[in-house]
């Protein structure tokens, strides 16, 4: 099969034959090149208005490698002081350890040094007068004088002197600031070590059969309650996890979805029945309204949550106050578009037997809307689930302000992961959920 | 089912007939019943979610409802031509030195006698993280999507993870993509614009595979045919009819990034959000108005202008389409 082939005479015959056929106006030929252009200038000056380049290259990049390593593994603290010509180990508040726990990578020794091991050959043996680094089985003395603490000469990239301070990099598994009055470990393990139990509790330490067991069989461990309930007092007030706080907020984030919702419905629905103008013969009423629908939606979320966060303080009432006003706007134009698009048919026929006007509504119009209402009010409330969890961080409550207070501490990375995964998990619940109900309700035609 | 016959008319109707008006009835109670039963679950439900939605908040409904008029009585400026005075930043008569009538000293010189007003130029940040978090946006989007159409790149690996990452970027809160770039670039702008592009990658994602799985075929196969490769099947038979649609998703976007922003802002992404907040909180009535007009302005003409625009360039029918789905 020989390629189609056009010559240059043929090629001039068909062009002045059709010349509709291959003539494009100007925007046509132009126009994406020139959308594209302005949108790199546009972009470009975004970049220089923003700063955006020296923030990214001024960020502590080192610190969100810290941060995002916090998400599945946790950290011990420990300082140990040197005290008297000993050394003393000091732990931080947030109860890493029971008092005189047994702790297999930190371990007295016989002189009233400690020995920190740091997995493999890497391992510190503290002393009051001299820290003993051992990278890879290699040794480095590190001396340690009344106001200096000094770096061997020959010491590889992992061990620097900071000031009066030296400081040791063991990769994940953790780092030690070695300085003339202490030496400040952070030992990193994967996991989260006190997640189900912290460190009061008397199930910490144990495996999941041997609590489970206990929850089953065992002897009660506090005698005025069943172990079980036991296990269930200690996980919900874990010191460090606050699982018992974290659920009540998810659940004040849910309230506030569903409530406002729930409200919004509840008041959109007769109030687009004014708003429909083949429903309400009044030009006045459809245009009032409907610009009142307007002004609600138009007020941003975060102003109506600002506002009642003032009226009535931080907590779900401001969050479903929020949520219904801007809802009762947005879904009062949806169902009265619904209404402006009924079959009159039905209507008619029930109002040609004598009906009276309410019951006209009622068996002529809400049975072809109430699926679309019902679908749209469901779409709302999961789309609602969602940011409420951003309007709690302004200041509504719910998990979006321990998110951010979380957040702002710096410290908590690893209980900003774990609210991450509930919500990703409420909302995915949700999702499907309401998209089941919906398809129920809608019939096999689906949204 | 509420015309249901009564007893006296029963008496003509054959045996057959009968049956059938008793299994009717029969159906229209057991339906009463789910009605009443599901009504009953709901109310229940919600007085329960409504007493601990009052139990969680600081303050009681009821104890802070008098307070509550008060704050809106107490939330007023002291004339209406303050609330001008402070969108234009222009001295206030009744300044007393404190930050609540300082309008002036806020100004953004542009030269030495033109100014903007700050609340003007916060909007235009927050404007602008808008837009620019929506180009980027839709830009990753538009890379993605036809990575995760059934008809493009069939039912495996490929589809199941674009999908996956498209959901989780679009169900992860925004705050905490916002938290943790605040946290490492110091809190501004940028973090908000990342946030927010996260968003709307997930968001404009799926719509777009939508779009590009319902495409017609017909153009593609005609390319597949004379031997064009992927890249320009999907430039010269998809893009053509897809890419309206993207368009105006990519506007509807629009609108909803700027609200998205504003509360970014107000939890710590700079703009008027932040703006905002801080005066609210601190009680200037005057700003507070001045600022919410601003706000209700832009919200408006934004969606007019991106409505009037969508209207123009894909016409009536699929401007319709897209605000369904959106």
């Amino acid at each position: 099969m020989s390629v189609l082939t056009v010559n240059a005479a043929e090629r001039e015959r068909l062009l002045s034959t059709y010349p509709d056929v291959f003539h494009r106006s100007f925007m046509q030929r132009w126009g994406l090149l020139i959308v594209a252009v302005c949108v790199v200038v546009y972009i470009a000056f975004c970049f220089s208005f923003f700063k955006i380049i020296p923030t990214f290259a001024n960020g502590n990049w080192d610190r969100a490698a810290v941060y995002v390593q916090d998400w599945y593994s946790w950290r011990a603290q420990p300082r140990l002081r040197f005290q008297n010509g000993k050394v003393v180990p000091q732990w931080t508040s947030r109860g890493q350890y029971p008092q005189g726990a047994e702790i297999d990578w930190l371990k007295p020794t016989a002189k009233g040094g400690y020995t920190v091991l740091f997995g493999g050959d890497n391992r510190l043996e503290v002393t009051p007068t001299q820290v003993d680094v051992y990278l890879d089985g290699k040794y480095y003395p590190v001396a340690i004088s009344a106001d200096n603490a000094l770096l061997p000469a020959g010491a590889p990239a992992r061990m620097e002197q900071d000031g009066n301070k030296v400081n040791v990099y063991f990769g994940f598994a953790g780092q030690a600031e070695i300085r003339p009055t202490q030496v400040y470990i952070q030992r990193r393990f994967l996991g989260w070590a006190n997640f189900f139990f912290d460190t009061q509790s008397p199930f910490w330490g144990r495996s999941i059969t041997e609590v489970a067991g206990l929850m089953v069989a065992g002897e009660r461990i506090d005698p005025s309650q069943s172990n079980a309930s036991l296990a269930l007092d200690n996980f919900l007030n874990n010191a460090s996890w606050q699982h018992g706080d974290i659920l009540s907020k998810l659940m004040q984030t849910l309230v506030m979805a569903f409530v406002g919702t729930l409200l919004a419905t509840l008041i959109a629905f007769p109030l687009a029945f004014i708003a429909a103008r083949n429903i309400t013969q009044s030009k006045a009423a459809n245009w009032g309204m409907k610009r009142l629908f307007d002004f609600l939606r138009s007020i941003d979320m975060l102003i109506w949550a600002l506002f009642f966060t003032r009226a009535f303080g931080p907590g779900p009432i401001p969050g479903i106050a929020a949520i219904f006003f801007t809802d009762t706007g947005a879904l009062g134009k949806v169902y009265a578009e619904a209404l402006e698009n009924v079959d009159d048919k039905q209507r008619e026929g029930v109002k040609s037997v004598g009906a009276a006007p309410v019951i006209v509504q009622r068996y002529g119009v809400v049975p072809q809307v109430l699926p679309i209402f019902i679908s749209q009010s469901l779409y709302f409330w999961e789309s609602n689930t969602r940011s409420a969890t951003v309007i709690g961080a302004v200041g509504a409550g719910g998990i979006g302000l321990k998110l951010l207070e979380s957040m702002k501490t710096n410290a908590d990375w690893d209980k900003v992961a774990y609210m991450v995964l509930l919500i990703l998990l409420v909302v995915f619940v949700f999702d499907n959920v309401s998209n089941a109900l919906r398809s129920r309700v809608m019939g096999k035609k689906g949204r | 089912m509420a015309h249901v016959a009564g007893p006296s008319q029963l008496g003509g109707l054959a045996e057959s007939s009968r049956t059938i008006l008793d299994h009717y009835q029969s159906q229209v109670r057991t339906r009463r019943i789910y009605t009443v039963v599901s009504i009953v679950v709901f109310v229940i439900v919600l007085a329960l979610s409504l007493d601990f939605a009052n139990d969680a908040n600081s303050g009681k409904f009821f104890e802070r409802l008098p307070y509550f008029f008060d704050f809106i009585k107490s939330f007023v400026p002291d004339s209406p031509l303050e609330i001008f005075r402070a969108m234009f930043d222009l001295p206030s008569p009744y300044s007393d030195g404190s930050i609540k009538y300082d309008y002036t000293s806020d100004r953004i010189w542009i030269t030495d006698s033109f100014y903007i007003p700050n609340f003007f130029y916060q909007l235009l940040i927050t404007i602008n993280i808008a837009i620019l978090s929506t180009i980027l946006g839709a830009s990753g989007a538009f890379f993605l999507c036809f990575f995760a159409s059934t008809n493009l790149v069939g039912a495996g690996v490929t589809r199941w993870v674009v999908r996956r990452i498209m959901e989780i970027l679009r169900a992860f809160p925004e705050i905490v993509v916002a938290g943790l770039l605040a946290a490492i670039l110091s809190i501004g702008p940028i973090a908000a614009i990342i946030a927010v592009s996260v968003h709307t990658i997930g968001a404009l994602g799926k719509l777009f595979f939508e779009v590009v799985e319902n495409a017609d075929m017909k153009p593609d196969e005609g390319l597949r045919a004379s031997g064009a490769n992927w890249l320009e099947r999907v430039r010269f038979a998809i893009l053509p009819q897809v890419l309206p649609n993207f368009v105006s998703y990519t506007l509807l976007r629009t609108e909803i990034n700027v609200r998205a922003s504003t509360i970014i802002g107000a939890v710590g992404g700079g703009g008027i959000g932040e703006v905002f907040s801080l005066s609210i909180g601190r009680d200037h009535a005057a700003k507070t108005y001045a600022i919410i007009i601003l706000l209700l302005v832009t919200v408006v003409c934004v969606d007019q202008f991106s409505a009037w625009l969508r209207r123009r360039l894909i016409g009536k029918q699929s401007f319709e389409f897209g605000r369904g789905a959106a």
